[in-house]
């Protein structure tokens, strides 16, 4: 079949009510006509939704810090970092290569000397990682956004301090700023490092084993004892103990907390039994973000604790009909252990299975932190970030510039600097903030610009097509191969009414179709429909116990609905890159879990 | 050699034989003992050995003069090798069994058929292990869907006369088989009118994946997909998760299937079956297990051939060693290495 070319990067137009757009993000991130030499694709997976101004820095700051440490830290032989671009509000990547074999050589050695060191002392530094994450989420909580009063804090005198609170607006604000920054590099730290082993343990089992599926690697990989299933099982032990205490009947799906909790606390000692092992679960376990932790308003469970308490309702009726919602782990261990062994019982030789041994044992020694390294970061270090920056949006909106608290986030967080420098000095000069109307009229101009931007269908992949894509690590973190760029750029009208993604949990079943695209629409879903949505984020988790199935555009084989999935036993299929757009919410479809298919059963509906 | 003793050597059923009964039964007779013997169900029959040809050609030995008439017939031109070969056929074809052996072959026939009620299938059977000795080189003679007695006799001598072939004959010449040393084994199974058939390997054919079993299957008798006359229903299976992971359901035109007189029949499918899976998912399993079962008995990768019979039950007709991937000498894809992350520096570097 003749494919279609990509999109040239310099060829796409603005779309209708949003031709500023650009404005919106810093000169570097615009298209540049020698753009078109280079294939780029959009990252879907982690920005889903076109770009407000503010939430620019979680590409940037991550791009910049994983970047450092492929090119210039650890120097990784043949990969270096990231360059993005930004087109229509959406965020489109490339990553760049080493190729020439003396410069692979000269980063090699470097790269075994540098690794090695990690790798060698990997569950010691993870230990000492975690610690820090926890001192710089402490250090983020603790940074004081001045208030700005009608008179300065007498202390500042008598302490003989020296500057006034405006002067440390700036300093506060650069503080936020930094430590997000510290997070994303201490966040790629080790990561890439886990990758690695990753990739090398899934390259070794495709050529032992040439026909071997990614979620039988995948399943050898995965441990059992994740962090990010904590605030699923915190939930689950409120829902026991909610109807251990009678408080069953409380509960309703709208989860909203000033209704519930009151009618929690008028039930006596019992109520408040329930509301302190809420408290002791909140922190830290509830620092869990609603989305991946790329935008402002994926807020944390303690942010919106309507989220976690929605879920109850169900939980309860599980619980009293006597279903157990215990993970079963020992069930998962055997699992592991029973593929694991027979997998190296089929190796041709004792020196094969030794170096099996050797790779999947490192595999096990990175997992937990690639695994919970999200946690402290795009979750609990991120969510307490963005609720630091709205304390500066409330210092902004009380001084007029802007009107209201979130409108910052429709700010570059250089242009927030700006901002603050007028507020300072409105402060300081005891007059109004200059030009009032300069930010809110932009404000007005970007949530427009924004809302049409999301309605734009972004080509997945712009620039010329490469003739095949080697690197495994796409494959496994983006779930992009050759194949994917050919279906990417198959004609339209070759639709088939089969939808191709990743077999990523085994098992064959028909049903309802729930499109869902955010979290609010998680009242629709039924008992037994089988989920369909772009991507889903670790605080889903206690919607899968109403699925059948489950369906996604974006994600490999270890993402996050893959490996809840294969926990439930549930048949799912991800990476499909389109079946939000192809299936529509209430269709028939069958989920082929083995081969990766998704079939549209009943085109009608 | 008592009368009473010869034939009860000549003849051996699978129940009585394994592997170690080759040189006696030859290949396709053993491992059909030898599955049996596994626990895997196969349809019953029994071998006329070696010594069974032997009894039979003793007479013709001397009465054809056969060494000294194979012998001269080194260096000659194919004109004179294609025709003594087919007197020499058409002599043993014509040659009555011995008393003694036609009696136990009856015997055994009609317990094995039940007097005439089941139709039989008469194979050579190799004495070389793996069938591949160049003595025996082209002879896969199977007689399908024997119903009579008579045709039954019959085949069983096509099988041994297929011994002088000429292809064969000039084989042996070439290589200086002694023709003293000749033997063949022939079987004699009860035929299964399948519903459906086809073949297992316990690897990827394609990739030598040892983890997957990749499975034919397509209507009625087997050797429509052996023939390659039919594309089949390919499935490929994890042998540890027990996944499908792969189904293509090919177009089944046509199908064996027994003829009223005896033989196979090349039958149209209706329409509507063609397309039509041959095999249930917990049906495919079930082979996949017996193909694991039968792999682990042997310890090496298998190529088998299976049935379902009309009331859903699973025979193999035949498992041998698969080979085209055993004879590849695959080296290993990595070995240990001093610290287990050197091989992230193996990778990472292009190095591998």
């Amino acid at each position: 079949m003749k494919l279609n070319p990509f999109p040239k990067p310099t060829s796409i137009g603005p779309v209708a009510g949003a031709e500023n757009w650009q404005s919106m993000y810093p000169y570097f991130t615009h298209v540049q006509p020698e753009d078109d030499q280079r294939f780029w694709f959009y990252n879907s997976m982690h920005f889903s939704e076109p770009m407000s101004a503010f939430d620019m820095i979680t590409a940037e700051t991550a791009y910049h810090a994983m970047g450092a440490y492929m090119t210039r830290v650890f120097a990784f032989p043949t990969a270096m970092g990231i360059d993005y671009r930004v087109i229509n509000g959406r965020v489109y990547i490339t990553a760049n290569t080493v190729t020439d074999p003396a410069k692979i050589q000269e980063r090699l050695e470097l790269f075994q000397q540098r690794a090695g060191h990690y790798y060698e002392n990997w569950d010691k530094f993870y230990g000492e990682w975690e610690q820090r994450m926890l001192g710089l989420i402490r250090d983020m909580n603790a940074i004081k956004v001045p208030e700005l009063p009608e008179y300065e804090d007498e202390a500042v005198v008598m302490q003989q301090r020296g500057t006034a609170q405006n002067h440390l607006v700036r300093t506060s604000y650069h503080r936020t700023i930094e430590l997000y920054s510290q997070m994303w590099h201490h966040h790629f730290e080790m990561l890439m490092l886990g990758y690695g082993a990753y990739v090398v343990f899934f390259q070794f089992c495709k050529q032992a084993f040439p026909e071997i599926t990614d979620q039988s690697v995948a399943r050898m990989v995965a441990g059992i004892d994740v962090l990010m299933f904590r605030p699923d099982d915190e939930l689950k032990k409120l829902a026991r103990l909610a109807v251990e205490l009678q408080l069953g009947d409380i509960f309703t799906s709208d989860g909203n907390p000033a209704v519930i909790l009151p009618a929690v606390k008028a039930r006596g000692a019992a109520g408040a039994q329930w509301l302190k092992a809420l408290e002791t679960a909140r922190e830290p376990w509830f620092n869990i973000s609603i989305g991946d932790g790329f935008y402002h308003y994926e807020r944390s469970w303690n942010d919106d604790l309507s989220v976690p308490l929605s879920a109850l309702p169900h939980y309860i009726d599980l619980v009293k009909q006597g279903v157990s919602l215990d993970r079963p782990t020992e069930r998962l261990k055997q699992e592991r252990e029973h593929i694991i062994n027979e997998y190296r019982s089929l190796l041709g030789s004792d020196d094969e299975k030794a170096a099996f041994d050797q790779m999947l044992g490192v595999c096990h020694m990175v997992f937990p932190y690639v695994e919970n390294h999200k946690f402290y970061c795009e979750h609990w270090l991120t969510t307490s970030f963005f609720n630091k920056v709205r304390e500066f949006g409330t210092l902004l909106n009380r001084f007029g510039v802007i009107d209201e608290q979130s409108d910052i986030f429709q700010l570059h967080y250089t242009e927030v600097e700006q901002v603050l420098a007028n507020v300072m000095n409105s402060w300081a000069a005891g007059s109004p903030p200059a030009n009032l109307q300069h930010w809110k009229t932009i404000v007005k101009e970007r949530r427009a610009m924004l809302k049409v931007l999301a309605q734009w269908q972004a080509p997945p992949a712009i620039g010329p097509m490469p003739a095949n894509i080697e690197d495994p690590a796409l494959q496994m973190l983006w779930g992009i191969t050759t194949e994917t760029l050919h279906r990417w750029a198959m004609p339209p009208g070759a639709d088939t009414g089969e939808i191709k993604g990743y077999a990523a949990s085994a098992g064959v079943v028909e049903g309802i179709a729930r499109v869902l695209r955010s979290i609010n629409d998680f009242g629709e879903v039924q008992e037994g429909d089988i989920l369909v949505c772009p991507v889903t984020h670790p605080s889903w988790s206690p919607l899968f116990s109403k699925l059948k199935a489950a369906v996604s555009d974006i994600g490999g084989t270890m993402s996050h609905m893959a490996i809840v999935a294969r926990e439930y036993g549930m048949p799912a299929v991800v990476g499909t890159g389109e079946a939000t757009k192809r299936i529509k919410n209430g269709q028939r479809i069958r989920v082929d879990g083995d081969r990766g298919v998704v079939t549209i059963l009943d085109e009608a509906a | 050699m008592t009368a009473e003793a010869v034939p009860t050597q000549a003849l051996a059923w699978f129940k009585e034989i394994d592997l170690h009964a080759v040189p006696r039964v030859g290949g396709k007779g053993a491992s059909l003992g030898e599955l049996r013997r596994a626990g895997i169900t196969i349809p019953d029959g029994f071998v006329l050995t070696t010594d069974a040809f032997r009894l039979f050609m003793a007479p013709l030995r001397q009465q054809l003069q056969l060494e000294p008439r194979i012998a001269a017939l080194q260096g000659k031109d194919n004109t004179t090798l294609n025709s003594e070969c087919a007197q020499i056929r058409a002599a043993l074809t014509r040659h009555q069994c011995p008393p003694e052996l036609q009696k136990a072959i009856s015997t055994a026939w009609q317990e094995l058929s039940e007097n005439g009620k089941h139709a039989v299938a008469v194979r050579s059977s190799a004495t070389s292990e793996d069938g591949a000795d160049a003595s025996f080189a082209g002879l896969q003679d199977t007689y399908l869907w024997v119903q009579s007695e008579a045709a039954m006799l019959e085949a069983v001598k096509l099988c041994w006369a297929s011994l002088y072939n000429a292809e064969s004959v000039s084989y042996r010449l070439r290589l200086a088989v002694a023709e003293a040393q000749l033997a063949m084994a022939v079987v004699i199974q009860r035929m299964v009118n399948s519903y459906c058939s086809g073949v297992m390997f316990t690897r990827s054919p394609t990739t030598g994946d040892r983890s997957v079993i990749t499975l034919e299957g397509s209507w009625g008798l087997g050797s429509a997909i052996v023939s390659g006359e039919v594309t089949p229903d390919k499935y490929v299976i994890n042998k540890i998760t027990r996944e499908i992971t792969r189904r293509d359901i090919g177009c089944k035109l046509m199908a064996h299937v027994p003829a009223p007189n005896g033989g196979v029949l090349e039958q149209e499918v209706e329409a509507d079956r063609q397309q039509q899976p041959c095999l249930q998912d917990a049906q495919i399993l079930a082979l996949a297990e017996i193909a694991k079962q039968v792999e682990r008995h042997y310890g090496k990768p298998q190529d088998i051939e299976w049935a379902l019979d009309q009331d859903g039950n699973i025979l193999l007709l035949q498992s041998r060693p698969e080979t085209v991937w055993a004879n590849k000498d695959t080296a290993p894809v990595a070995k240990p290495a001093a610290k287990p992350f050197d091989h992230i520096f193996k990778v990472m570097g292009g190095k591998r």
